[in-house]
């Protein structure tokens, strides 16, 4: 059987550095930052929010590893049990702005025409709208909790993923294999979800994978503003915003380690939906 | 007097100030195969997509057996039987094939949509055998398939619902010369077992000579030269039939004198 290969020559030296070590890292933190969120429960080595006055601002030590905040809790433990709500409020956000950002895109682009410029213009308003903002005033409007300010940033995340979804079905739309199966008798909305649908799809998903870095980002500025979380649920942010008054000590640890969880997470999430956006980018047609 | 298989009639279609298709009339016979050949931009394409139902027309009509299908379809059945009266075969095998569809996927969804409640699979396997690909072929995806193997995909997929034309949109020209004439002889046999009418869009005047009966000469959105395909081909009447005639390329060719040709004719055609 004959292989048709199709290279791209720009891509080469992205492409010998397909499996580079930078790409092997950035999944492998991936993974075990999901996993640790999976585990906390049984992994944390302490219960989060216990409190050792005695022990407050303690360096590491053999029973406390990263070293004890200002309100005695262990460091190590609220980090373990801090990356459920900091990557759940991540993935509310990708999960709904990629469901709904993706319908509103899709449907604008494979329609065209005034519903196109209806839905387009629409979710362009909210462009004009900071997502940081409009998650601040959703969080004073229905108080505290990780549902308003996901909700907030999924709609201000869903205008980019309504803008891509539509970019690339206006692209597959004039594919010669949609006209044909057209010609076969197949209903415009079954070739969009049987086909075009599944095709832009991989496209779509690898940039959500760089929009949960983004959104993790917010939400844990968020949390240091003192918004969304609410004050004792372990978090990222939160633990930033908890440590800042540490730091002014001389004792900048517990706040230093959860920035560092965060930074990394972000740009490990990053570098894997930016590999995974070249992979699929670069497939073969 | 018994209908035409395919009935052309008075077709025009302009974009913006551009007459894409001026005043187009033929007629295909049961059987038969008629050859549209033209230069790039005579409107051979446009004439194809209007024909299969891509395109609309701004005037005439297309007539399959005496029934109009120059309207958009009302609902399900008729679009359906549309699609069962003209297939098409795509210019570019690389194209017209769903990327993440193998090619038994492609039969089946095109048969399950056509005929529901009937099992697929030996239909898929008389098609993959009528275009001269192995049922091993059958759980590729179009990318593991060569150009050849690919626009015999494209064909079966297009026979599926037997149709009783066929347009061929260029589907030789982005094959090479070997593949194309493995694929011309195909479409040979493939007419004088199933009967089905043959409407061949292309600009390489071989591949017309090959396979079609009669032929028009399309230039600038209309028809300059019709005729039985052997006639047109000894004695062109038209200059630009003659034009494109010598404009293949073969020894003592000379590219100038085209040149001189093909501008002594646009002057020809500026309205004084």
């Amino acid at each position: 059987m004959t292989m048709t290969l199709v290279r791209r020559p720009g891509l080469a030296r992205l492409r010998a550095t397909d499996r580079g070590p930078l790409y092997l890292a950035s999944a492998g933190f991936v993974g075990l930052v999901v996993a640790v969120a999976l585990l906390a429960p049984w992994i944390a080595p302490h219960d989060p929010n216990t409190v050792e006055l005695g022990n407050a601002l303690a360096a590491p030590s053999g029973d406390h590893l990263l070293g004890v905040d200002a309100a005695g809790r262990d460091t190590l433990s609220r980090l373990v049990v801090g990356a459920r709500t900091s990557l759940l409020g991540p993935l509310g956000v990708v999960v709904f702005s990629t469901l709904a950002g993706g319908a509103v895109g899709v449907v604008a682009g494979w329609r065209g025409g005034w519903l196109d410029s209806l839905l387009s213009r629409t979710t362009e308003l909210t462009l004009a709208f900071p997502g940081l903002l409009l998650a601040i005033l959703f969080t004073s409007v229905y108080g505290e909790g990780l549902l308003a300010p996901v909700v907030a940033l999924s709609i201000a995340y869903l205008p980019y993923v309504a803008r891509l979804a539509r970019s690339l079905v206006l692209a597959e739309r004039e594919r010669p294999y949609v006209a044909a199966y057209r010609v076969q008798g197949h209903s415009g909305t079954d070739v969009c979800l049987r086909h075009v649908v599944p095709n832009i799809a991989p496209v779509v998903l690898a940039q959500c994978t760089v929009n949960f870095g983004y959104a993790l980002i917010d939400l844990a500025g968020l949390s240091f503003l003192g918004l969304g979380v609410p004050a004792l649920t372990p978090d990222w942010g939160r633990m930033v915003f908890d440590g800042k008054s540490a730091i002014q000590s001389g004792y900048p640890l517990s706040a230093i380690v959860p920035c560092l969880v965060i930074i990394l997470t972000v740009v490990a999430f990053n570098v894997v939906g930016e590999h995974w956006a070249d992979k699929v980018a670069g497939r073969n047609r | 007097m018994p209908e035409p298989l395919l009935e052309v009639r008075g077709l025009c279609r302009t974009f913006g100030d551009v007459r894409a298709v001026d005043d187009v009339t033929f007629t295909l016979p049961d059987g038969g195969s008629l050859g549209i050949v033209g230069e790039s931009g005579s409107g051979k394409t446009t004439t194809a997509r209007i024909v299969v139902g891509l395109d609309r027309a701004d005037a005439g009509h297309v007539r399959v057996r005496g029934q109009d299908r120059t309207t958009q379809p009302r609902g399900r059945a008729e679009r359906l039987a549309r699609a069962r009266q003209i297939q098409m075969v795509f210019q570019d095998p690389y194209l017209s094939l769903d990327p993440r569809t193998s090619v038994e996927a492609v039969l089946r969804e095109t048969l399950e949509l056509h005929r529901p409640g009937t099992d697929p699979a030996p239909r898929i396997r008389e098609l993959l055998d009528q275009v001269g690909l192995g049922t091993r072929a059958a759980d590729a995806l179009p990318r593991e398939l060569s150009g050849g193997q690919r626009q015999r995909v494209a064909i079966a997929r297009a026979l599926a619902v037997e149709p009783a034309v066929l347009v061929l949109d260029e589907a030789v020209a982005a094959l090479d010369v070997s593949v194309q004439a493995q694929i011309l002889n195909l479409l040979a046999d493939i007419r004088d077992a199933t009967g089905v009418g043959y409407l061949f869009i292309t600009h390489d005047l071989g591949v017309v000579r090959c396979v079609t009966d009669d032929v028009i000469v399309m230039r600038r959105g209309r028809i300059v030269e019709s005729g039985r395909t052997a006639d047109v081909l000894a004695l062109p009447n038209h200059a630009y039939t003659r034009l494109l005639m010598d404009s293949v390329p073969r020894p003592g060719w000379d590219p100038h004198a085209i040149g001189a040709a093909r501008r002594a004719l646009r002057n020809d055609d500026t309205p004084a």
